[in-house]
Order: structure tokens, then C-alpha cells, then sequence
């Protein structure tokens, strides 16, 4: 004989429960639409600047209004069916109608989501297409892209600048159109570049190199950071693409290209620091270009002092975290690769007087 | 000294039981092959290494309530995911389904136990020292950092990192060795499972009448021979990277990454599936039983399980859409995961369909089925967002996609396993667990999963990537970010109340009978609990519901089938 729960959920609890449920999806379509239409984060994917990201952002719109006409119309009906059939006391002895199947019903659940699929497929494919198989223009920048644990070196082979920690790009509008076309690599472990509001991610893999193409409109600050769990502090492994006007990035390249500061007159400090430098063990990992120092395991430093942060974007770039971070960098970056280099204080301040000069 | 319970059998007959002194009940357990035993010693394993797994959890979770926080060090963070996720899916997921699996699929088919019951004992056990193995970093490893050191390198591995230059010492190894003798017993489970179905069922009870959840479990099984080979070869070859110098993954000297990843996602993903079959199993008995209605559309339900079991081949590299494979192979394999999409709404349609005309009962299994109808309509649909490349380019290895997988194994998975519980519970014990503390789980437990997975999503649209053990304080996480964590402490509040109704509910529980749930399945033709040899007489079984024939004489199934 059956037993039934003695204390069943009246129609009343059920009408609570769809509507604790009814609200809830409320909330987050509320959340989410402040969220996305203020976007208030660097890093939102619905704040598109570039053309990869806004393809990227049509067919999610897309594909999210699908989804959610889905979800209404089958959360409904489920929500519907639960309370109009739910169990009254009155029909406690006899089963319902045991319906075991329906032909035409069943097709027309198979046919309908199969034509769905067909329509988003189609339309996917195209964005795939239209980003991943197009030609590259013959008036594209080149940049090579090398991921190391935990920083990101910037190569511009036709120019002839090596940088480090921030990627600096013209932008790219309908008049004046140059996209920036990133040749990636890792010189370690898989890492992934990155930068939401300019295009989707892509895996930078070692003995691997793979393509992708930004084009921001509008110049500013682009943040971003590593995607893939490189070690311990892929969390720190952040990415400024500093996207800069014809003539900023100009005035940008002709800085870059010189070599590193040697001229130190005034400032005893930094010509000193200069020396200190040359005659210790930074110069095994670290460059600066025209000078002793030709290490490329760490970031070059030609151009150190002209960068907002270190460590890749860790801390801000500021005299006494510079020192900090020559003095002890795990203090500042824990599991980062570079040791403590064990200066006194005085060489300490030597060198940090002397990197502060390399603009 | 001993105790004698007297027990009634299927057919009235009373019998003596002499009780046995504790020492020889722990003997009678270790050296067990009865399936239900086993099955059971799988569930508790589980169940502890889930409180385990959880902690883990709740420490990433205050570590990530704030941003720049100091609550654990970066090392100790890397470890907790890697930990969480590999415990989980191997010591969690794996046992307590196998172990659902290994207790209910005899007592279904009307057979007295599985086809091997030895390889059955040494697969649990096996897989039990695995678990153990895996913790045992804690204590025995010498990582990167300290003697000491669990592996910090995520669940899926990825290679360089698994190098030896780059990851020395053990703690790698003690991972590659956990999971490589875990998917051992999952092998051997698995055999034994499709050998029993195959072999021993009984009478009349041709594959057409097989329950549903029988047929899950033989889908289930089938995909484990055939996704853990290539997760066991692939750590046998990172083994010999690590020890003797081959270069299979080693890209310092030409090996390739993305061969590990193609490997770990072929994987990966049928084990995902490996992981949702049971939940579709269990709901596929108890949604028609609190319907009072048999389950709408049996032969499409078996031709989407299978579908979906042979389809889920054939979609891991949307796993690795951000790799870099060229537009072609990124354009089929959203084509196979999109399409994964229709058998799988069939289910959706078919729970459904079986609710319409029926006559709801809102008892605790039920009402988390419900809760698991609604979050796995929820998770297909984000992970149908994830399928279309471009989009995942961007939500690809962010909180997004965490948020989705959470939604498949918490809000579908362990809500259908919460379901199991209290439904199966009183014929494994022979008492019905406390409606009361059920109530409460389920709705601690729901506002709970809401509250972090639900918020857990925006974090990622907003650029959040994964595993990362803090985060900038000007990007907007923050906020969303200590939800997610509040959620966490609801959700674990939800499940000690779980734990404890069934650990009180086994001594004041009320008794159950043989069939507290006037259900149709053979099990409920035992008494609760089935003695050792299951069935005084193996039945013969006329349609897919024996004891629905039984009780309506007037209307059996078996002249509609």
C-alpha cells in the first residue's frame, strides 16, 4: 500500500516556491543589466574597442537571446506544470493516465531544436571565419608576443624594439586603418593573452605560434591578463595595452628605439648605479640596450623608468617599489622568477637611482 | 557478544539473524564482495572526501571574498584548486556514482550480485588508495616550495608545467599516480558493470524493459573503457617525461603541449558525461514515481542516452577553441558540441512531458529533482553560449565557464544525488530519512547554490579569468565576489544538516517497509534492507514496471508495451 509524506507541499508552498524561483531570476536579470549597461569594469566583454570584440559581442547577443527565449519558455512550462499538477489531497486513490510516449509530439521536439542548432551553427561559423581565416593586410603592424612566468615580453621586429610589460599599438579606425597583428609564443609554459574589450583570448603555447589581430578604435588604456594557470602567480601576469594616436605612437617608437640612457651628468647617483649594474648579476637576465647587459630571460629594461608599472603590472612603478623590488622581488610578487639580489643598502640606492633614468 | 534480529522475507517466511561481535563486522567488511557492501564503502568514501573537497572550497572561497586578499599564500591557493578538482571529480564524483551504481543496478535487473564480485572488491579498493595516495602529498611530497607539498598544478595538468623544470619534486607525481590507479577501478568498475547488465538480468527482462537507470548505468560504463585509456596513457607518458627523459610533452626539446591537452580533453570531457549519466539515471526513476506516472518517451530516453553517450566522443576540443587549431576544426567541433544540445533537450522535454498529467508529490526526492530539472536547463543552455567559439574565446577559462560546470555538477549532479539519497535511503537501511531536515537541506542548500553560482557567472563576463589566487581591486570583481562566498557558507550549512539527518535518521528514523514510495522498480519488491542474496526467488518480469503489474492487475503495462 502506498504511503504518501505525511506533511505534503500544499499548493500554497508551491505557488512560494515558483515565485522564490520567479524572483530570483528576476534579481539576476536586474543584476546583469546594470552590470552591462553601466559596465563599469576595464575588463568587461560587453564594452567592446576593437573589431574582434565587437563580432565577438553581436553573436553573443544573439546567442544569449536565444538561450534565454529557451529557458523562459521551457522554465515556464515546467514551472506551470508543477503546480497545476500537483498532488491534491482529494485524488489520493487513483493514478493518473499512464501516457508513455506521443510520436508527433516527440518529432516536433527533436525537429525544432535540431533547426536551432543549424541557425546558431551557421552563424558561429561565420564569426569564426571572419576572424580566424582572413588575409592579413599587407598594412598591418607585426608585434611578436612572448610569454614567460610571469611577464610579457614585446617584440617589433621591423622596428627594432624590445620592450616589456606594456604592448603600446597605434589605433585603427576606418580613415586610417592598421591593425596590429600579434605573432605569440611562450618561452616556458602555456600562457593566454587576454584583453576583453579588444578581442577573445588566445593561448600563447611553447614550440607553438599562434596568430591574432586587435584594432582599437579609440586610443587609452586596455587592460587585461594571463588566462591560462601558468604557475604561481599567473594571477599577476597582467597586460596594459596602451593603444596610442598616429603621433603618440610615433613619438613612442623614436623613444624606444634609442638606446639606453649613458649620460648621467648631475646625477653621480645614477652613474654609479650605472656601474653597480654592469659589474653584477643583473645583466645575466636583464638588457639594456648599448650597453654590457644582454640577458633575455628577464624583461629588457631599456626603457624601464618610462613604464607605469613592474612586475608586470603588479606594483606601481614608483622609486621606492623599484627598490623594494630589486631588493627582495617575492616580497612584492611571491614564486616570481628573479632572486634577491643581496645589494647593501647603498647599492641599493644606486641602482634604483639609476633605473629611475631610463626613460 | 552477539544479538539475533528476526527478518521476514519476500514471501512471509521469518528467519533468524545472529548478530556478530565488532571485530569481526570490520573483517566482514574489509573482505566483502557483496555489491551492496561495496557499494556502500564507495558512497562513505565519497561522502568524506566530499567534506574534504568542500573545506578546500570554502578556504579559495574567503581567500577570494576580497580583492588582494592575504588569507592563504599563492602557493597554498594553487594547491587548493588543483586539490578541489581532482578530489572531486576522482574521489567525489567517480565512487558515488560507481558506488549508486554498484548497489542498485543487481537489485534492478533481478540478480543476486554483480558478474564479478571480486574484481568489484579490488576495484574499491584500489580506488580508496588512490584517494589516499593523493593526500598523502601533503605529507610526503617535496614540491617546489617546501618538503611537504601537494601538487599545485590544476586538475587538468597541463604540460610544460607538469615538467620536471618546471614542477619539481613529487607533488606532480603523486597526482599523475592518484588518478592513474583511480581510473584502474574505474576500469574495473565499469566492466563489471556492463558485464552484469549484458549477462544477468533477469527473466523476461529483455533490454526493452530494462529500467532506465539501468540502461544510464550501461551507457555510463561503456564511455569509462573508452574515455579513461587515453587519460592513463597520457600519464603514463608524462611519467616517462618526468623520469627518463622521453619528450612527449617536454617542448624544450620539440615535444608538443597541445598533445597533452588533446589527450586530458578526450578525456576530460566524456567524463563529464561519465559524471551527468547517473544524475539522468536517478531522475529518470524518481520524477515518474513522485508523478504517478510512468516516464514519458522510454525508447527516445534510451535513444538520447545513448546518442548523447556517443556524440560526447567527439566534442572535446571546445575545451581548446583558444589553442589555436585553425578555423576548420574550431568550426566542427562547435558543430558536434551544438548538437550534443538536441538529445540532451529530449531528456529536458521527457521529464517534462512525464510531470504533465501526472499528479506531483513535493517529498524531498522530488523536490530536488526539481531543483535539478531547473539548473540543468540552466547549465545546457550557458554551456550552449560556451559552444559557440567566438563567444567562448572571450568566456573560455574565466569564472563563466566555473560558473557553468558548477551549475552541471553541483546544481544537476548533486542535486540528483541528493535526490538518490533520500529516495534510496530507506531501502538501504530500512528507515526513511527526516522530512523536516530534508526541507531544510533542500532549501539551505538551494538559496545557497544560487547565490554562488548564479552570481558566479558575472564575474567572468566582466574578464574574471580562472585559478588565479587574487585579483585587482579596480575590476569590478570584488562585489560579486563576496556573494559568491557568502553562497558558499549557506550551501555548507545546507549540507551538514544533510549529513546529520542521515546519520541520525539511521538510529530514530521511521521504519520503511519494503516500499515507503508505492514504487514499480524490482528493488522495491525486497525488504529493506535486502538481505545478502537479494531475491528468495528471481523474479520474472513481464513489462518495464514488475510491480506495477503487480499492483494494478487490471492495467498491467505489459499490454501496452
Amino acid at each position: 500500500m502506498s504511503l504518501f509524506p505525511r506533511r505534503q507541499m500544499t499548493g500554497c508552498s508551491k505557488v512560494r516556491l515558483a515565485s522564490v524561483r520567479a524572483f530570483w531570476v528576476l534579481v539576476c536579470c536586474v543584476v546583469l543589466c546594470r552590470c552591462t549597461a553601466t559596465a563599469e569594469s576595464p575588463t568587461s566583454i560587453f564594452a567592446p574597442a576593437a573589431t574582434p570584440a565587437h563580432s565577438i559581442f553581436d553573436l553573443s547577443m544573439l546567442v544569449l537571446s536565444i538561450t534565454l527565449a529557451i529557458f523562459l519558455i521551457v522554465a515556464g512550462l515546467l514551472l506551470y506544470a508543477l503546480i497545476r499538477y500537483r498532488h491534491r489531497p482529494e485524488d489520493a486513490h487513483h493514478e493518473p493516465a499512464q501516457v508513455y510516449g506521443s510520436n508527433q509530439i516527440e518529432l516536433s521536439w527533436t525537429v525544432i531544436p535540431i533547426l536551432i542548432v543549424v541557425m546558431l551553427f551557421l552563424t558561429t561559423a561565420r564569426v569564426i571565419i571572419g576572424t580566424q581565416a582572413i588575409p592579413k593586410p599587407s598594412n598591418a603592424m607585426n608585434v611578436t608576443v612572448i610569454g614567460h612566468q610571469f611577464w610579457w615580453e614585446y617584440r617589433y621586429p621591423k622596428l627594432g624594439i624590445v620592450t616589456a610589460n606594456e604592448l603600446h599599438i597605434p589605433v585603427s579606425n576606418v580613415a586610417n586603418s592598421m591593425p596590429t597583428y600579434l605573432n605569440m609564443s611562450s618561452a616556458d609554459v602555456v600562457h593566454s593573452f587576454w584583453v576583453p574589450r579588444l578581442a577573445g583570448k588566445t593561448d600563447v603555447i611553447p614550440n607553438r605560434v599562434n596568430t591574432m589581430w586587435i584594432d582599437p578604435e579609440q586610443p587609452g588604456l586596455y587592460v587585461g591578463q594571463c588566462a591560462q594557470y601558468c604557475g604561481m602567480q599567473h594571477a599577476k601576469m597582467l597586460i596594459r595595452v596602451y593603444a596610442q594616436s598616429p603621433a603618440d605612437f610615433a613619438a613612442w617608437i623614436s623613444q624606444q628605439k634609442q638606446p639606453g640612457r649613458q649620460d648621467f651628468a648631475g646625477n653621480p647617483a645614477a652613474a654609479e648605479g650605472h656601474a653597480v649594474f654592469m659589474h653584477n648579476a643583473c645583466i645575466n637576465c636583464h638588457a639594456i640596450s648599448g650597453t654590457v647587459a644582454t640577458g633575455r630571460f628577464g624583461p629588457d629594461l631599456t626603457h624601464l623608468a618610462s613604464r607605469d608599472t613592474i612586475g608586470s603590472g603588479a606594483i606601481q612603478n614608483t622609486p621606492e617599489n623599484l627598490r623594494k623590488w630589486v631588493d627582495d622581488p617575492n616580497s612584492l610578487k611571491p614564486g616570481c622568477l628573479m632572486p634577491a639580489m643581496h645589494l647593501n643598502d647603498h647599492d641599493l640606492d644606486a641602482i634604483t637611482a639609476y633605473l629611475t633614468q631610463l626613460r | 557478544m552477539s544479538t539475533t534480529q528476526v527478518v521476514e522475507g519476500i514471501d512471509g517466511t521469518l528467519t533468524a539473524r545472529h548478530g556478530t561481535p565488532p571485530l569481526n563486522v570490520v573483517y566482514e567488511w574489509l573482505t566483502t564482495v557483496d555489491h551492496k557492501k561495496i557499494g556502500l564503502m564507495y558512497i562513505g568514501y565519497a561522502l568524506i572526501f566530499l567534506l574534504i573537497a568542500g573545506v578546500e572550497a570554502m578556504l579559495m572561497r574567503i581567500q577570494l571574498a576580497i580583492p588582494n586578499n592575504h588569507f592563504v599564500s599563492p602557493l597554498v591557493f594553487n594547491q587548493l584548486f588543483t586539490m578541489h578538482g581532482t578530489t572531486m571529480v576522482f574521489f567525489v564524483g567517480m565512487p558515488i556514482l560507481f558506488g549508486f551504481g554498484n548497489y542498485l543496478v543487481p537489485l534492478m535487473i533481478g540478480a543476486r550480485d554483480m558478474a564479478f564480485p571480486r574484481l568489484n572488491a579490488f576495484s574499491f579498493w584500489v580506488s580508496a588508495f588512490a584517494g589516499f595516495l593523493l593526500y598523502f602529498s601533503y605529507v610526503g611530497a617535496s614540491g617546489l616550495y617546501a618538503a611537504g607539498a601537494a601538487p599545485d598544478v590544476g586538475w587538468f595538468a597541463y604540460a610544460p608545467l607538469t615538467a620536471k623544470v618546471f614542477s619539481p619534486g613529487h607533488s606532480t607525481d603523486y597526482w599523475t599516480l592518484a588518478v592513474f590507479l583511480s581510473g584502474i577501478g574505474s576500469i574495473g568498475t565499469a566492466l563489471n558493470i556492463v558485464t552484469t547488465i549484458l549477462c544477468m538480468r533477469c527473466r523476461g527482462m529483455k533490454m526493452s524493459r530494462m529500467p532506465l537507470l539501468v540502461w544510464l548505468y550501461l551507457v555510463m560504463s561503456s564511455l569509462v573503457f573508452v574515455t579513461v585509456s587515453p587519460l592513463t596513457a597520457a600519464q603514463i607518458m608524462l611519467t616517462l617525461d618526468r623520469y627518463l627523459g622521453s619528450h612527449f610533452f617536454d617542448t624544450q626539446a620539440g615535444g608538443s603541449a597541445v598533445l597533452w591537452m588533446h589527450f586530458f580533453w578526450i578525456f576530460g570531457h566524456p567524463e563529464v558525461y561519465v559524471l551527468v549519466l547517473p544524475a539522468f539515471a536517478f531522475v529518470n526513476e524518481i520524477v515518474p514515481v513522485f508523478s504517478r506516472k510512468a516516464i514519458f518517451g522510454y525508447p527516445a530516453m534510451v535513444a538520447a542516452s545513448v546518442g548523447i553517450g556517443f556524440i560526447s566522443l567527439s566534442v572535446w576540443a571546445h575545451h581548446m577553441f583558444t589553442v589555436g587549431l585553425g578555423a576548420a576544426a574550431n568550426t566542427f567541433f562547435v558543430f558536434a558540441t551544438m548538437v550534443i544540445s538536441v538529445p540532451t533537450g529530449i531528456k529536458i522535454f521527457n521529464w517534462l512531458a512525464t510531470i504533465w498529467g501526472g499528479k506531483v508529490i513535493f517529498a524531498t526526492p522530488m523536490m530536488f529533482c526539481v531543483g535539478f530539472l531547473f539548473q540543468f536547463l540552466v547549465a545546457g543552455l550557458t554551456g550552449v553560449m560556451l559552444a559557440a567559439a567566438p563567444f567562448d574565446w572571450q568566456l573560455g577559462n574565466s569564472y563563466f565557464v566555473v560558473a557553468h560546470f558548477h551549475y552541471v555538477l553541483v546544481g544537476a549532479i548533486l542535486f540528483a544525488l541528493f535526490a538518490a539519497f533520500y529516495y534510496w535511503y530507506p531501502k538501504i537501511t530500512g528507515r526513511m530519512m527526516s522530512e523536516t531536515l530534508g526541507k531544510w537541506h533542500f532549501w539551505l542548500f538551494i538559496i545557497g547554490f544560487h547565490l554562488t553560482f548564479d552570481f558566479m557567472h558575472v564575474p567572468g563576463l566582466l574578464g574574471m579569468p580562472r585559478r588565479i589566487y587574487t585579483y585587482e581591486a579596480n575590476r569590478g570583481w570584488g562585489g560579486w565576489n563576496l556573494i559568491v562566498s557568502i553562497g558558499a557558507v549557506v550551501q555548507a550549512i545546507g549540507l551538514l544538516i544533510f549529513v546529520y539527518n542521515l546519520v541520525q535518521s539511521y538510529f530514530r528514523g521511521k521504519e520503511a517497509g519494503h516500499d515507503p514510495w508505492d514504487a514499480w522498480t524490482l528493488e522495491w519488491s525486497t525488504p529493506s534492507p535486502p538481505p545478502d542474496y537479494n531475491f528468495a526467488v528471481l523474479p520474472t518480469v513481464n513489462s518495464r514496471r514488475p510491480l506495477w503489474d503487480l499492483k494494478h492487475p487490471e492495467d498491467p503495462d505489459s499490454d501496452y508495451e
